[in-house]
């Protein structure tokens, strides 16, 4: 299923074999259904889909959380929100000691019946990662819709009244940039003070951490490069930029990505991709085994480029 | 032009030191200290030199800026205005230099 074809492939430029060091992060997939459709989707959400994580599979989740001490539970779709099941799962994780992260598209919280959300993350001191492309309203509402960027900036606006990204407050907030193009993202720290500045400026709005996340070329994200004739490019853009000291921060190295039905990955890339853990390590969630899990051999391909180019992109941004 | 500007030509740039490695090299950490954010930003920088490469006119630094311009979150709306600068710019310095031209022209007509 991986059709990406960059020289030279990615596994040559490995020195021996990329392996987990341990799970500090269960990524949990809830499902593919999502109130957009972005262009950039390389999970190809939206409104149509049905895939969602079932109870017996979230179960399973609990269970393996129960018993390793798996320091943080990040959760992601689609949007994960409408999981009707977000809350109890969100409760059962605080109630087991552990740290919990959302990543939201924002406007979602605007809607009913998702409004409330705000006060229960923040009264459960859940970590928020909303997504917000483009400081300028025209590139994010071209990459996420009509409208997104002011309904973006509402729920900002709600967030930090709740107390999110306010000094003190232990409440994070944090924002996630990727570009509106066919290009990388520049530095995350001049990116983050420009936006630090302009929703200051312009919107009074506070946040903790931006994370600029590159594109990876693969899903909707792929067939944009593709019509548009940016692929080969953008994937030789990529390989040029191929950094080996992102290698030891990977985020593969240190998460595991549950998927929707309860397959394991190496991350939510090869998760889209059809790539669950292999060598050796079970690959659903019901075999859960630490040991193997945790010293897996990570399956990797061409769109690894997309991790390791520049500074380096995980969910969490840059990573030199 | 032909063979002479090719997009591909860009990725050559990094091997400039060739025939003159110390001199390469020295260029390179000279052109890394200026591009840096100091007491103008990143940004700042790179409009400076999106213009300066238009004025210029050198493709590979229109196509190597443009981009950086756009990783960098930049608007269309702000590279254009940067590049009007550029154009007033250029006009004013035809204008000025025009300057010679009537200097020449008052010493000449009788
Ligand atoms: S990018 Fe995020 S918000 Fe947009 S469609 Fe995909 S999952 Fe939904
Ligand atoms: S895409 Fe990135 S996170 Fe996933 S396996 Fe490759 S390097 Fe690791």
């Amino acid at each position: 299923m991986v059709c990406i074809v960059a020289e030279p492939a990615f596994a040559q430029k490995v020195p021996g074999l990329l392996t987990a060091e341990g799970i500090g992060v269960l990524q949990l997939n809830l499902g593919y259904r999502c109130n957009l459709a972005c262009r950039h989707c390389h999970i190809g959400a939206g409104p149509e889909r049905k895939e969602i994580m079932s109870a017996g599979t979230m179960k399973q989740v609990l269970d393996v959380l129960k018993s390793h001490p798996i320091p943080l539970v990040d959760i992601t779709g689609g949007s994960p929100e409408m999981h009707p099941d977000l809350r109890e799962l969100i409760e059962e994780c605080i109630a087991l000691g552990r740290r919990v992260l959302v990543r939201t598209n924002g406007v979602i919280l605007l809607e009913e019946p998702y409004r409330s959300l705000i006060s229960f993350y923040a009264s459960k001191g859940v970590e928020v990662v909303v997504s917000l492309p483009h400081l300028d309203p025209h590139v994010t509402d071209r990459q996420r819709g009509e409208g997104v960027f002011s309904r973006v900036v509402e729920v900002l606006k709600r967030l930090n009244a709740a107390g999110y990204g306010q000094e003190g407050s232990g409440l994070v907030l944090d924002l996630a940039h990727n570009p509106g193009g066919a290009y990388m993202p520049a530095s995350q720290a001049s990116l983050e003070s420009s936006y630090k500045r302009i929703l200051r400026e312009r919107h009074a709005i506070r946040f903790d951490h931006l994370f600029c996340l590159t594109n990876m070329p693969i899903g909707r994200y792929r067939e944009y490069l593709k019509k548009t004739d940016n692929y080969a490019e953008y994937m030789a853009g990529l390989v040029r930029a191929f950094n080996p000291a992102t290698l030891d921060n990977l985020m593969c190295r240190t998460t595991l990505s549950v998927a929707w039905d309860g397959t394991l990955h190496d991350c939510d890339f090869n998760h889209i991709l059809g790539l669950p853990v292999n060598h050796g390590a079970p690959d659903h969630i019901s075999g859960f085994d630490m040991e193997k899990l945790a010293h897996r051999r990570i399956v990797v391909g061409d769109h690894c480029y997309g991790c390791t180019a520049g500074g380096g992109s995980s969910c969490r941004g840059e990573i030199t | 032009m032909g063979d002479y500007y090719e997009k591909k030509d860009l990725e050559d740039f990094p091997d400039i030191g060739e025939y003159a490695p110390e001199l390469g090299e020295k260029y390179f950490a000279y052109y890394g200290e200026a591009m840096k954010a100091g007491l103008l930003t990143e940004r700042e920088k790179a409009l400076i030199a999106l213009v300066v490469a238009t004025t210029q006119r050198c493709p590979y630094c229109i196509d190597a800026y443009t981009n950086q311009c756009l990783s960098l979150g930049i608007s269309r709306e702000e590279m254009m205005e940067a590049q009007h600068v550029g154009a007033a710019m250029t006009a004013g310095i035809v204008l000025a230099h025009t300057t010679q031209m009537r200097k020449i022209i008052r010493k000449k007509e009788m």
